[in-house]
């Protein structure tokens, strides 16, 4: 129903400008990273040339200091792991509570909700504590620990989808002596696929993110994820390296912005199934 | 009633439910008990606790800090969900409509919605900064410029995001209404306000919430940018918590009943979220 607007031209011209500013803080960063440090916090708007110019220096340095490729393993191993923890345990909960459909199912049901309205202070302290006590405090550690405080939404998303799933597929499926799992994993889960990717975007793009659960839970002295690294490069009340800091916030966003070009689809679909979340 | 195949399942329970439960209760049914209880002790790790009652909440609410962060949170709240629903309902609305290069554009807007709140604060502060140096300034020049400064940031940041709601919400729209509309003369600024706005309310809520609540758990952003800076006048309820966790030793307790106050609020919002949407389905 998109309806013609009067001045086309203008609108593109309008929202071009728009756009370009909306662009700025992000190349205003890039410019910078490859102006000597000094340079940076005197005048930002300024390009690099002459002596201010200096290379990748900003990068190499940045890399050095805060062991950024490392942490970007880290960060991968991470969010990969925990997704793909949460997708198979919380598709299989979701349909486990859909199909029980007892007292017991409905109060684990009752409890992921509750789940999804509880900040993450309120639990933060215990669940380091927690997490450091049986070990959790290493990449994989987390896996479980975001499996557990995650929980919520990916199990509210799914039980939504199962219940829209006709039963009688499953039962005639086991009258031909198909076992459980088999009927979850060879008719369900198929059947559950666009949802499946919505919701592994939507963790993807938080646990990526998210800095506080693995600052406060992860070994630093052998762990850091981006986000902490790059936190870290301010450290206490010193003064900030500012071109190592621009070096890292370019490299950072990077693999953000390709990984966006590439499912740019399945991300607006995932933002989509997320908009129930309160 | 349950049925045939629900029978079957239920004794799969060790292999279908377990894993999930077991890691909730690691990752939140424990610790979310144990936060509750904590709040009502003295300790300094989970092993020390001592019950000292209701000391805690009244050393929380006689902290002139805490009230500050709280009515600086609200504000912050209103002036973000007010600015980033009108701006991206305006251009949701435009982007709808046929001229060249409206998918660019959605992209571009949407963007900023995928960078951390980390890397997001680094990079306006060095922006603002910048701007600020021509008189001589920076952003923790006062709790005023922080929170400005957060508004913005916070705005580039959303508006992407409902965007992408409001859009789907129009696309959805029944195109015969709007042409009855037409037919019987109505303005193009008629149609909006009297048939398009009253039925987008359903995305309008969804987004509205959503703007309340990311805004009143906002953290990453306000210790990237601000740090508080200066003297705690910038904080955020988030980062008032956990500065009395981490940043006083013996205030554990008081963090530990701040946060459960904090909890109170937003799961307050969450409740009358659910009451006010009809349908869960709004957007999807």
């Amino acid at each position: 129903m998109s309806e013609k607007v009067k001045y086309p031209a203008l609108w593109t011209t309008l929202f071009t400008i728009i756009s370009l500013a909306w662009v700025f803080p992000i190349a205003l960063v890039v410019i910078n990273s490859f102006k000597q440090k000094a340079y940076i916090s005197r005048n930002a708007f300024s390009i690099p040339t002459g002596k201010a110019f200096v290379g990748l220096e900003n990068y190499t340095r940045g890399i050095k200091r805060t062991n950024l490729i490392e942490s970007f393993g880290w960060t991968v191993v991470v969010t990969v792991g925990a997704v793909g923890l949460i997708l198979l345990c919380t598709s299989m909960c979701a349909w486990w509570i859909v199909r029980v459909n007892n007292r017991t199912a409905k109060s684990l049901y009752l409890l992921f909700l509750f789940n999804m309205i509880v900040p993450f202070q309120m639990v933060m302290f215990t669940l380091s504590k927690i997490a450091d006590m049986l070990g959790l405090n290493t990449p994989w550690g987390l896996w479980i620990v975001y499996l557990g405080f995650g929980a919520g939404l990916a199990v509210f998303i799914f039980t939504g989808v199962v219940k829209g799933i006709p039963q009688e597929l499953e039962e005639s499926a086991m009258i031909d002596g198909a076992s459980v799992p088999r009927i979850f994993f060879q008719i369900v889960l198929p059947i559950m696929r666009p949802s499946v990717i919505s919701v592994a975007i939507l963790q993807a793009m938080w646990i990526w993110n998210d800095f506080l659960l693995p600052y406060l839970t992860l070994d630093m002295r052998r762990f850091k994820t981006m986000s902490i690294a790059i936190q870290y490069l301010k450290g206490g009340y010193g003064s900030v390296d500012m071109g190592a800091m621009m070096g890292c916030l370019v490299l950072a966003i990077i693999p953000i912005i390709v990984f966006y070009l590439i499912c740019q689809k399945y991300i607006i679909k995932g933002v989509m199934a997320g908009a129930v979340k309160g | 009633m349950i049925s045939m195949a629900g029978k079957a399942i239920r004794r799969w329970w060790a292999l279908f439910a377990l894993p999930t439960f077991a890691a909730f209760l690691i990752g939140f049914v424990v610790p979310f008990i144990m936060g509750l209880y904590l709040s009502f002790c003295k300790f300094s790790t989970v092993t020390d606790a001592k019950f000292t009652g209701i000391q805690n909440y009244i050393d929380a609410v006689s902290d002139k800090e805490f009230w500050h962060a709280l009515v600086y949170t609200v504000l912050f709240t209103i002036v973000t969900t007010i600015v980033v629903n009108v701006a991206a309902f305006a251009i949701a609305y435009m982007l709808t409509k046929k001229f060249a290069g409206t998918n660019v554009f959605r992209s571009v807007f949407f963007m900023p919605n995928l960078i951390g709140g980390i890397i997001l604060g680094y990079i306006w502060l060095l922006l603002l900064n910048g701007v600020l140096a021509h008189w001589g300034r920076s952003i923790t020049y006062s709790g005023v410029y922080g929170f400005w400064g957060m508004v913005l940031l916070y705005c580039w940041q959303q508006i992407g995001y409902m965007m992408i709601i409001y859009i789907s919400g129009l696309q959805a729209l029944p195109g015969d209404v709007l042409e009855a509309a037409a037919v019987d003369g109505a303005t193009s600024r008629q149609a909006l306000f009297q048939v398009t706005i009253p039925l987008m309310m359903p995305s309008i809520t969804v987004c509205s919430f959503l703007t309340v609540t990311n805004g009143f758990k906002m953290f990453d952003q306000n210790l990237a940018l601000t740090n508080g800076a200066p003297s705690n006048s910038s904080e955020l309820l988030a980062l008032n918590i956990y500065r009395t966790f981490y940043g006083r030793a013996g205030f554990e307790g008081v963090g530990q009943a701040k946060a459960v106050v904090f909890f109170i609020i937003v799961a307050l919002i969450a409740v009358i979220q659910n009451r006010l949407t009809t349908s869960k389905e709004v957007s999807a």
